[in-house]
């Protein structure tokens, strides 16, 4: 008896409504609204129960893409790490300001005052002529020579540390020695800052090369999901032609396979922070003992809450957009026969 | 309902399949469509449900021309027209309750309208009990009438069966034609492709011969019914 009702109310209208569908596609009521996110919400939780009933093919697709986003995501770490060591050891860097020889220990002292006025100055140190005096006949080897010369021939120095409120960059380590240097008093200023500029530089290179890694891997990742997702659509040819048959637009025969993707994505992104976490955990103690070996109290950081967001995102990102193209290129082409 | 005028249907590679096939079911009757295998029957169910598309000549079902259907609109079109398969081409991962409720999961439905609608489906067609169950389990007149609460379930104006009961024994054969024959009393188009001359000589309705791809013979219903014994 239901279909008495339907044959003659829809028989007028369903097909004669065809042609304006689209229109009201753009103008989407509330009702299509809710069925346009219910599809949506059925597709994933199918897609998900879909990969449930494999869970050995789906974990080792998900370990692979897993692996392959990790190696990015810990080189990332290491290199933060190896950073922040080098932003600690910017504190090491003196500047050594070498005053006139007319300059007498009480000018030294004045001036002194007015270097630690300046910007980016954490502390100075004055060592007067006589100091520098003892300094040289003690590591020099030279004291007799000194002696013959009768006077002290050396200046005062004062030795500036960079630093203060603002972490100093090696260009502002630059801008206080250009700064120094045009002081009347001072005869030389020097910074040993070519280390420094060298690490700085090597974390460039390094940072470049994790960079490209990622990317290649990103590729990899793309790939994968690709390819997986083409050989689920080959595998259910029949069904796909089935659910065509039956009326399914292009969307809905596509959206599983998508959510697919992006389940295979979410899965990668969560093994890879899992295997970055568990490798920082094992090198957690050797670091310290190394670090203990120095003195320091280096502590070897960890994937932060936005590192592993970047992670998980791109996970998603790469199995989307690796089911996206598995799709565009072979699910067009069945069509039932 | 369904209108074919000089139908032309030339398959790539050459072969004929129809050839300037002309006829016309009205709104709400039944008809067979017989001949040999490759005769055309099945061409003309895939034209109209636009499997195929035509080398000339117009299909109109119910007033819209096909050609002017685009790719994009093939799936609108196909949810008014109920299919109905010899092989059922039924989803066999899936229980019997979610393959009938396909279509209405594709028109994006409510979970509980879908649930009436699939369980008022297989009242119709005596599989009530059985919604938990996968295909595989069931019997081929069992998998055939899955395959008919599926067709009927979004409640389409045209049904159309492709040897429906090519595979069934002659009792299960006649249980499915009345089966067809309910949904045409209240007001469905049904076309039945059909080479089971036997079953069909012996029902009143409409048949339409098919021969090499031509419409060979046109039986009206009613001579049908005079010629029956």
């Amino acid at each position: 008896m239901i279909f008495r009702h339907s044959a003659k109310k829809r028989s007028g209208a369903t097909l004669r409504r065809a042609p304006a569908a689209r229109s009201a596609g753009l103008a989407r009521t509330r009702g299509g609204v809710k069925a346009f996110f219910l599809q949506h919400l059925q597709a994933l939780i199918y897609s998900l129960g879909q990969l449930s009933r494999t869970p050995g093919s789906t974990l080792m697709t998900a370990a692979v893409i897993g692996i392959a986003l990790a190696l990015p995501a810990g080189l990332h770490v290491l290199l933060k790490n190896v950073e922040a060591l080098g932003a600690d050891w910017r504190g090491v860097t003196q500047i050594s300001v070498f005053l006139k020889p007319e300059q007498s220990d009480a000018d030294a002292a004045r001036l002194a005052e007015r270097v630690r006025a300046l910007p980016g100055v954490e502390t100075v140190t004055v060592r007067t002529r006589a100091e520098a005096l003892d300094e040289f006949r003690r590591l020099s080897g030279f004291g007799a020579a000194l002696e013959a010369l009768g006077e002290n021939p050396l200046p005062a120095v004062l030795v500036v540390q960079p630093g203060g409120a603002l972490q100093s960059t090696p260009r502002e380590t630059a801008q206080l020695l250009e700064r120094l240097r045009a002081l009347p008093e001072v005869e030389l200023a020097q910074a040993d800052m070519q280390w420094l500029q060298r690490l700085t530089a090597l974390l460039a290179v390094a940072q470049r090369g994790v960079l490209v890694t990622g990317a290649f891997l990103a590729l990899a990742v793309l790939l994968i999901v690709g390819n997986t997702i083409r050989l689920a659509i080959h595998s259910r040819r029949d069904e796909i032609e089935i659910i065509k048959l039956v009326g399914a637009t292009d969307a809905f025969v596509r959206r599983p396979f998508l959510y697919n993707g992006l389940w295979y994505g979410l899965f990668g992104g969560i093994i890879a922070c899992v295997l970055v976490g568990l490798s920082l955990w094992l090198l957690t103690e050797p670091v310290r003992r190394l670090s203990a070996l120095y003195a320091g109290g280096f502590e070897l950081g960890g994937l932060d809450g936005a590192s592993a967001l970047t992670v998980l995102a791109s996970g998603v990102a790469l199995g989307l957009g690796g089911s996206l193209l598995a799709v565009k290129r072979h699910l067009a082409a069945i069509e039932p026969v | 309902m369904i209108q074919f005028s000089n139908v032309d249907k030339r398959y790539p590679g050459g072969y004929q399949a129809l050839s300037q096939l002309s006829f016309a079911l009205q709104r709400g009757e039944m008809a067979f469509l017989t001949g040999h295998s490759g005769a055309g029957k099945s061409t003309v169910l895939k034209l109209i449900t636009l499997i195929e598309r035509p080398s000339f000549g117009q299909v109109i079902i119910n007033g819209q021309n096909l050609a002017a259907v685009t790719r994009g609109r093939v799936p609108y079109l196909r949810r008014c027209i109920g299919m109905i398969f010899q092989n059922h081409k039924l989803l066999n991962d899936r229980t019997v309750f979610d393959n009938v409720a396909l279509p209405l999961v594709i028109a994006g439905m409510s979970h509980a309208e879908i649930g009436r609608r699939v369980r008022a489906a297989l009242d119709k067609v005596g599989l009530l009990g059985k919604e938990k169950l996968y295909p595989v389990v069931l019997s081929g007149g069992e998998q055939q009438r899955v395959g008919i609460a599926r067709a009927v379930v979004n409640k389409p104006p045209v049904l159309l069966a492709d040897e429906p009961t090519g595979n069934l024994d002659p009792e299960l054969a006649r249980e499915i034609m009345t089966l067809f024959e309910e949904f045409n009393r209240v007001g469905v188009t049904v076309l039945i492709a059909s080479h089971d001359l036997e079953l069909i000589s012996r029902m009143p309705y409409r048949i339409l011969a098919l021969r090499n791809g031509r419409l060979a013979a046109d039986t009206p219903a009613h001579e049908q019914l005079a010629a029956a014994p």
